[in-house]
Parts: structure tokens; C-alpha cells; sequence
């Protein structure tokens, strides 16, 4: 029942905002209903299961459109769980700098946050194809707008852009699930996922394979899809641009576990070369382009080009620590670079810019808590072992390391030391960014400027990412034990 | 020869054909302006009543058939059946109608057009809209067609003096007289080698069978049929507006009153494709292998050049138009596979887009009142003067381009892609899939306009039929919105 409740409340709350009286309610309303949802996210960890993750929990499965086999089914496991809550989670946290910092048009901000929540949930916990398809759709519209009104000067290019590759990702997709659907007769993940492909030819599986993946990888992105991604991240406000490198790449991501590569093996097998390659090169120009930035937020983008890359090697490597590798990873990113978006976003305020060279150096000095809490969050990115960035990097490698089945050993170590050589390239693009922001002395021109260092509601917005990003870079079982059963239920791998 | 003629199987078309009539008597005699407008109204109403009850009543009706002695041996061959797909064509028709007439007490208002012509010539196109889908001989289908676009010409060229309006009349006129030769002159080749005139007959024929010594044996004529064939479908796509039969579309929507170009795109292009799916279907099976691929590729051109064409507009019933083209392609699309469920997908695309197109002609009638030039950048900042219309307008918007939470635009072209993958034309889907990328952006556009923050303009006044026509288009949508079902599965 749960997982209903997380789709339809956020819904009913952004139609409730629409009735012209709620224009009082507005300050604090998105803040109690994304707190709603997140304690609703946090009773459906509280029940789950923790004795069978792998197992589909909480499930609702009710008939909608018989006509096209479409089934309201939701449902989660070991794999969406973690998602959910970090879904929920940031989007309060979003809610909560909102109070802070109140946007103009804060109804209609509101509203569009609301229904983005919907569909990043839905998309989480749908387990049925056409479902998740519908609910994967549901996140364009709203971050459209989002982009597009609150968004910097260059807005209006950056959200159309932004909708109209990710728009032709979704296309792709859906052509990559009717064809599951042709070939297969049935759009239910569970069963899908259960019989891993019978019943598709392997030509048929490349296909499917090539489109679902080719679909989601422009959300995720992958190299060479990613174009869209700097100038969505940087235009969007801080908000949307938390949501957008936090929840919606993961949308990606989390369609290669649930869809693409448990239903398709045979097709997994065949293209996973090419997804590694893609993914290593991601991670290597994503550093690249890193250390050619000179506005913060853009370099943060960038950064997500290259994080994302081991995620998606770890798919690649179709092996179960290459998998938990990419969920771990996944769920990191988004904390991290959630925190660092928040981040960049609250030095744009207070400086104006986040042009690296305008802001010079002496953050430190000037604004101790910011300067330290940038600091944490661009060590944690760069995968410092204890923190959660850690983790998902170094298990993709070693995941490459010894790839599945049926893949080529030597291509994958190829793939391992082109990725150790991103993280190298990761740590330096970090360390040149703190060495001329935080260190070094404060510039001049910011001598008489007044600059307020964190407060409280940024403080309250901030300290649950780096408490998280603590908790599992220091004890990464806490999730692996939950995903790792789902993965191998879903590679097919008896535990 | 006494045929018994079943007068609640033709219940709908025959009451708006006296409404018609009523509503000539009442402009004369009345002198109440608005009085044919009711009347009208309560024709379209009391015709979707006919075809609600026959729906619920579910025998599906047949009349003017072919008498038992004169059969030849074969199938009884009804030139009029109301069977499913009549009603749910004629339901989607009149729903329309409804909207049209509702849009049409706004635009009479200003009292520079006849009313009572005016409603005359609308229920007669109306009538003939209804009568198309039951139609199941060449004479009577072509009838229909004519009936639904003669007093179209007239209703574009009502409003005297107004040069755009008597181009787009005369365009409409020339284009569709040619149509209709091109259509005549497939229809009567395919009666020459067929020697039959009802559809199922002319399939029977075409597959072998005999029913009468007056044409040689058939198979002797095979490419003449052939040529027929292509010909009847050239005059179609006319009609439909499909590319390369297309050019008249914009200046002709763009210079009818906005009423008449929401019935163009509605209601004259579902009876377009009513007669399409009918005469392939019924009377051309045995022909798939010349006419499907055509449709393919008919289908693929009409979505691009139309979504390319509608790119480049700036006037909102030029990008409509345009749009509205495109979305012929899509509706045309499934038509070309093979598979079992084509038909049903074709009408539920049309019934879908139906309502939300019809909903975004609604709100654009509301806004040419106040802003005549009604060009796109017209609409920037909308929602801060009239935040009903906007938000309507944007979600017609987003469901034509297909997107959350536009669900029924979305379902809508899930159900055209399952079939076009499910028929194994796997180009067809790509080229579909790039389209609805290029269709998102110009709808994406205008409704962006909507909500951007300008200085606001002046307001938008709503009168009552027009408010009455945004909302049950709004209902519709929604209601398709939630329950895909209905349209989906209408066919069964």
C-alpha cells in the first residue's frame, strides 16, 4: 500500500495546490508533504523484509488498461528500495532549502517539485514495463519548467535541450519495450525478470538490448549521449539541478538493473563490451573536461559524466559486484553530488557567481563552514576511502577485474586501468578546484562584500547528506546487504 | 422492388438532416438570432442520444441490403450498418460536433455570418460525417464524403469580405473537387473489373469469387484493380491532408474561421480515414501487398513534412494545422501492418486526438476573439490573465505531444508504436520516434509561452458555449486520461 501512497500523495498535494486559495498555504506546504513522503519512505524500509530483499515487497497489482496489458503494479526490493529513500530524502532536503531561500513563483515551483517527486517515485517502484515507461515520462514535463523559469540566463536553450534528447532517449526506450512485449507477450517485470529472456531470440535480445539501453543511457548519460547534461545542470536552479544529478540520472541507471540487463541477458552479453568502453571513455573525458572548467556548478556537471561512468562499467561487467558496484555508486552519487549541488548553489548566492577565477581563494577563511563542507563533499566525490564515493568506484574496478562469463578478461582489464586512471584524473580536477577556492587568501574585491556564512536551514538541508555519506562509506554493508540478494536474483546467480 | 427501410439504424443521420431542415425554417420564420444555434445543438445531442441507444441496444442494425433474389448467390451485402465501428466513429464525430457548434455561438456572436446558414451547412456536414462510417457500397461512401465536405466550402467563405476567408474557400473547393475526381475515377475502375459496388463483395470478387456474367472473369483486370486501388487512396490522402497531398492545409485552416478549421481537422479527417479503413479493410484485403506499403510510407512522409512544416510557424492555427497533419501520419501508421489489431489502433488514436484536439481549437477560438492576430507570441504570459485557459491550453498541448501529464496523448501513441512494432516495421517506428521528438518541441514552445512571466496582456474572456466546449473537451481528455481503456478497447 505504501508504495501508492508515495506516487498519489505527492500528486493530490500539487492538485491541491492549484485551487487559487492554497496561494497561502504555500511556504510550508512542500515542505510538510515531502516530509510526509519521506516518513512514508522511511516506514516502507522500517517494514521491509530484510531477511528476503530479493523478494518483491509491499506489492500492489491492479488492472488499468487491459487493452494495452497495462497493470498498476508497484512493488520494491533489495534494488529500488535505497532509491525510494534517497528519492524522498532529497527532495525534502530541496523543500527544506526552499524554506530558506523562498524561490519567486514559489506555487508553481512547488507543484512542479511535487509531480517530479511522483514520477521519480513511480519510476522506482513501478514493476510493470508500460508503468515504468509512463512514470519515466512523468519527470520531463516539470523539469522542463523547472529549468526553463527558475533557471540561469542561458535557461530557455538548456531546458529544451534537455527535453527534447531526453524525450528521444524515451522514444528509444519505449521502441526497446514493445519489442520485449512483442516478443515476450507480457510486460511484468517480476515475470520478465524471472525467466531472464526466454522465449527472444539472442538477435531479438541485441535489439531489444541496444534500444532499452540506448534509452535510459541518455538519461544516465552515458558518453557520447551526455551533451545535454552541463547545461541542464548548469542552468537549472539548485534545486532542480539536486534533483537532476541526485534522482533523474539514476532513473537511467536503474532501468539497466531492473530492465535491461536481468530481461536480456543474452542481448546484456553481446553489447556490455561496448557499454564499458562507452563508460570508461565517460569517466576519462568527464575528468578531462573537469579540469577544463572554470565555473564551479559546470565542473560539478561535468563530474557526473565521469561518476556515472562507473556506474555504468559496473553494469557492464554483468558480474554481482559489478552490479552492486553500480546500485552502490548510484546511491552515493546522488548524496554526494546532491550535497555539492547544494553547495555550489549556495556559493552562487552568496558570491553572485560561480565563475572559480571571479571567486578566488580563502573560502576557508572567509566562510569557515561553507569552505569546510565543500571541501568534505569534493573529497568524498573524489572517492577517499572511509567516505561513500569510495565504494562504488572501487568495487566497478574490481568488479572489471573479473568480468562475467563470457566476456573478454583482457578488454576488461583494459577497461580497469583506464578507469584507475579516471580516478587519479578525479582526485586532481577536485584538489585544482579546492586549491583555488578554498585555499589561499580571500580576494580583494570580496573584501567589502557582505557574505553570510551557512544557515540554518542550509545547515539542516546539508548535514543529513554528509551524516549519509559518513554512514555507508563507513559501513558499506549496510548496503550491499540489501541489494546484493536482489542482484543476484536478477543475474541469476543462486546465492 | 420494396426495400423496408430500418429507421432506427439510421436514426442519427436522418435527425440531423431534419435538424438541418429546422433550423433553415427557424432562421426564417423565428427571427430569434440564436435560435438555429440551439436547435442545432439539440440536433447533435439528440442524434449522439440515437447512437447511444443503438450502442447500448448492441444488435448491430443493417439496412438497404440487397434482396434475395438479385444476391446472386452471394452475402446480403448492406449498403448501411450500424455496426461497432459506425458507432464509435460517429460517437467520436458527434462528440466533436457538439464542440463545433458550441465554438461556433462564440464566433456568431459578432453577427458578421448568416446563423442560419451557418448551422444549416454544419449539420449537413455533420449528417454526412454520421452516414460515412455506416457506409458500406462506393456510391454511398462517396456520397457521405461529399456530403461532408461540400458545405464546407460555403461555411469557409460565410464571412463576406474577408479575403482570406474566400481564398481558403476557394483552395478547399479545388482541392477536394480534384480528390474527388481522382477518388471517382479509382472507384470506377475498381467497379469495372469487380462489376460490384459493395465492399464485401468487391473483396469477395477480388479473391476469387463470382457473383454475376456482366465483367469478365476477375484476375483478368488484376492491374487495372490495382490502379484503382492507388488511385482511391491518392484521393483519400487528400483528404486526410497526407503528404504529398498536403499544401492546402495551412492557408486553408489559417483563413477559415477557427470553427470551421477545428472541423476540418476533426471531423472531416475522421471521415476521411472512416472511409479509408472501410474501403481497405472491407473491400482491399486482397490487395495489402500493393496498398500496405504505400501506407507505410505515406504514413512516414505525412508525420515528417508535417511536424518539419509546423516547426516553423508562428501563427497558432497555421501550427495546428500542421500538427494536425502530422497527426494524420500517426493515425495512418498502424493502417500499414498487418496485424489483427490495426483497425482498433487507428480509432483509438482518432478518438483520442479528437478530444484533445479539439480542446486546444477550443481555447485558441477563445483567444482569436481578444488577439486577432493570434500569433503565437500572443500567448506569452496567458496564465497570468487567464489561468483556466492556459492551464487548458497547456495541458491539450502537452497530451498532443504525448507527454505526462498529458496520459491520453501518451497513450495514444503507445498504442500506435505497439502496433507498428507489432507488425515488424521497424523503420516506420524510428521515423515515428524522431517525430514525436520534432512534434514536442513547437508544442513544448507554445505552451512554455503560456506560463512565461511577461508583462500579462489583457484578459481573455470566456463566453459560456466556448467555457461549455474547453470543458467537455477538457472532461473528455481527462476521462481518456485516466481510462485509456475507453478508446482503447472501444472496438473491442
Amino acid at each position: 500500500m505504501i508504495p501508492v501512497l508515495l506516487v498519489t500523495v505527492p500528486l493530490l498535494a500539487a492538485a491541491g495546490l492549484l485551487v487559487p486559495a492554497a496561494r497561502r498555504v504555500v511556504r510550508g506546504y512542500g515542505l510538510a508533504v515531502s516530509g510526509l513522503v519521506l516518513g512514508l519512505s522511511i516506514a516502507l524500509a522500517a517494514t521491509f523484509d530484510y531477511a528476503r530483499p530479493a523478494a518483491v515487497q509491499a506489492e500492489v497489482d491492479v488492472a488499468w488498461t487491459p487493452g494495452l496489458d497495462l497493470r498498476f503494479h508497484l512493488g520494491v526490493d533489495g534494488i529500488s528500495l535505497p532509491l525510494v529513500v534517497l528519492t524522498a530524502l532529497l527532495t525534502a532536503l530541496c523543500f527544506v532549502y526552499l524554506a530558506g531561500r523562498p524561490s519567486r513563483r514559489m506555487r508553481a515551483l512547488t507543484v512542479a517539485l511535487l509531480v517530479l517527486e511522483a514520477g521519480m517515485l513511480g519510476t522506482f517502484v513501478a514493476l510493470d514495463l508500460l508503468l515504468f515507461f509512463v512514470f519515466f515520462e512523468v519527470v520531463l514535463v516539470p523539469m522542463y519548467f523547472v529549468i526553463a523559469v527558475w533557471g540561469g540566463p542561458g535557461r530557455r536553450a538548456a531546458a529544451v535541450k534537455f527535453i527534447l534528447y531526453t524525450l528521444l532517449g524515451s522514444a528509444v526506450l519505449l521502441l526497446g519495450l514493445l519489442l520485449i512485449w512483442a516478443q515476450t507477450g507480457t510486460l511484468d517485470m517480476v515475470d520478465l525478470a524471472r525467466t531472464h529472456g526466454s522465449g527472444m531470440s539472442r538477435g531479438a535480445q541485441i535489439l531489444a538490448f541496444v534500444a532499452v539501453a540506448g534509452g535510459l543511457a541518455v538519461k544516465a548519460p552515458m558518453w557520447p549521449l551526455h551533451t545535454w547534461l552541463p547545461d541542464a545542470h548548469t542552468e537549472a536552479p539548485t534545486v532542480g539541478s539536486v534533483l537532476l544529478a541526485g534522482v533523474l540520472l539514476k532513473m537511467g541507471t536503474y532501468g539497466l538493473a531492473r530492465v535491461a540487463v536481468p530481461v536480456l541477458p543474452q542481448g546484456a552479453e553481446a553489447v556490455a563490451p561496448w557499454l564499458g568502453a562507452f563508460a570508461v571513455i565517460g569517466i576519462v573525458y568527464g575528468s578531462l573536461a573537469c579540469l577544463a572548467q572554470r565555473d564551479l556548478k559546470r565542473m560539478i556537471a561535468f563530474s557526473s559524466v565521469g561518476h556515472m561512468g562507473f556506474v555504468l562499467l559496473g553494469f557492464a561487467t554483468l558480474t554481482p559486484v559489478g552490479m552492486n558496484a553500480a546500485l552502490f555508486g548510484n546511491v552515493a552519487h546522488g548524496l554526494i553530488t546532491g550535497l555539492l549541488f547544494f553547495l555550489a548553489g549556495g556559493v552562487k548566492d552568496r558570491y553572485g557567481t560561480s565563475d572559480m577565477t571571479r571567486l578566488g581563494g580563502g573560502m576557508l577563511g572567509r566562510l569557515p563552514y561553507l569552505g569546510s563542507l565543500l571541501t568534505f563533499a569534493a573529497v568524498a566525490s573524489l572517492g577517499l576511502p572511509g567516505l561513500a564515493g569510495f565504494w562504488g568506484e572501487m568495487l566497478a574496478l574490481l568488479g572489471a577485474f573479473s568480468p562475467g562469463a563470457g566476456l573478454s578478461r583482457p578488454l576488461y582489464l583494459v577497461f580497469m586501468a583506464i578507469g584507475g586512471l579516471g580516478t587519479v584524473l578525479t582526485a586532481a580536477y577536485f584538489l585544482v578546484m579546492l586549491s583555488r577556492v578554498t585555499h589561499g587568501r580571500p580576494d580583494a574585491r570580496w573584501r567589502d562584500a557582505r557574505l553570510p556564512d551557512v544557515t540554518g536551514y542550509e545547515l539542516a538541508a546539508w548535514s543529513p547528506l554528509v551524516a549519509l555519506t559518513l554512514v555507508i562509506g563507513l559501513w558499506p554493508k549496510s548496503l550491499l546487504l540489501v541489494t546484493d540478494p536482489a542482484v543476484r536474483v536478477l543475474l541469476g546467480v543462486v546465492p | 422492388m420494396i426495400q423496408s427501410i430500418d429507421y432506427a439504424a439510421i436514426a442519427p443521420p436522418l435527425i440531423l438532416a431534419l435538424a438541418a431542415g429546422l433550423v433553415l425554417l427557424l432562421d426564417a420564420f423565428l427571427g430569434r438570432p440564436r435560435a438555429p444555434g440551439f436547435a442545432a445543438l439539440g440536433g447533435v445531442l439528440l442524434s449522439t442520444a440515437a447512437v447511444a441507444w443503438l450502442a447500448v441496444e448492441g444488435a448491430g442494425r443493417a439496412t438497404f441490403c440487397i434482396p434475395g433474389e438479385l444476391r446472386g448467390g452471394g452475402p446480403a451485402s448492406c449498403s448501411y450498418v450500424a455496426d461497432r465501428f459506425t458507432l464509435v466513429i460517429s460517437a467520436v464525430m458527434l462528440g466533436a460536433a457538439v464542440v463545433v457548434v458550441l465554438l461556433s455561438m462564440t464566433e456568431l456572436a459578432r453577427g458578421d455570418v448568416p446563423a442560419g446558414e451557418w448551422y444549416f451547412l454544419l449539420l449537413c456536414a455533420f449528417a454526412g460525417a454520421v452516414a460515412l462510417p455506416a457506409s458500406r457500397d462506393l456510391v454511398m461512401l462517396v456520397v457521405s464524403l461529399e456530403l461532408v465536405s461540400l458545405p464546407v466550402f460555403v461555411l469557409a467563405a460565410l464571412r463576406r469580405y474577408d479575403g482570406r476567408a474566400g481564398e481558403a474557400a476557394l483552395k478547399l473547393f479545388l482541392v477536394s473537387v480534384v480528390s474527388t475526381a481522382v477518388m471517382l475515377f479509382g472507384a470506377s475502375l475498381v467497379y469495372g473489373v469487380t462489376g460490384e459496388i459493395h465492399l464485401e463483395r468487391i473483396a469477395a470478387v477480388l479473391a476469387g469469387a463470382r457473383f454475376t456474367d456482366a465483367v469478365p472473369a476477375p484476375g483478368a483486370g488484376a492491374p487495372v484493380a490495382v490502379a484503382g486501388v492507388v488511385l482511391v487512396l491518392a484521393g483519400f490522402a487528400f483528404k486526410v491532408a497526407a503528404v504529398p497531398f498536403h499544401f492546402w492545409a495551412g492557408d486553408v485552416y489559417r483563413g477559415a474561421p477557427v470553427p470551421v478549421a477545428a472541423l476540418l481537422s476533426v471531423i472531416s479527417k475522421a471521415a476521411g480515414f472512416a472511409g479509408l479503413i472501410l474501403l481497405f479493410t472491407l473491400a482491399f484485403p486482397a490487395l495489402r501487398g500493393v496498398w500496405g506499403p504505400l501506407v507505410a510510407v505515406l504514413a512516414a512522409a505525412t508525420m515528417t513534412v508535417g511536424n518539419l512544416l509546423a516547426l516553423r510557424q508562428r501563427h497558432a492555427v497555421r501550427l495546428l494545422a500542421w500538427s494536425s497533419v502530422a497527426q494524420s501520419g500517426y493515425i495512418l501508421a498502424p493502417l500499414a501492418s498487418a496485424d489483427r489489431g490495426a483497425v482498433p489502433a487507428s480509432v483509438a488514436y482518432l478518438a483520442l486526438y479528437a478530444a484533445m484536439n479539439m480542446g486546444a481549437f477550443a481555447v485558441v477560438a477563445v483567444v482569436a476573439r481578444t488577439r486577432a492576430g493570434n500569433e503565437l507570441d500572443d500567448y506569452r504570459g496567458l496564465w497570468a490573465v487567464s489561468p483556466w485557459s492556459a492551464a487548458a491550453l497547456g495541458f491539450f498541448l502537452v497530451c498532443l505531444a504525448g507527454l505526462p501529464p498529458g496520459l491520453a496523448g501518451l497513450f495514444a501513441k503507445i498504442v500506435v508504436f505497439r502496433e507498428v512494432v507489432a507488425g515488424g516495421l521497424g523503420w516506420l517506428a524510428i521515423v515515428m520516434a524522431i517525430n514525436t521528438v520534432i512534434g514536442l518541441y513547437y508544442y513544448i514552445a507554445w505552451a512554455g509561452r503560456l506560463f512565461a512571466a511577461v508583462r500579462p496582456g489583457r484578459a481573455v474572456p470566456v463566453t459560456a458555449p466556448a467555457g461549455v466546449a474547453v470543458a467537455i473537451a477538457l472532461v473528455a481528455t481527462g476521462v481518456f486520461s485516466a481510462l485509456p481503456q475507453l478508446a482503447i478497447s472501444a472496438l473491442g
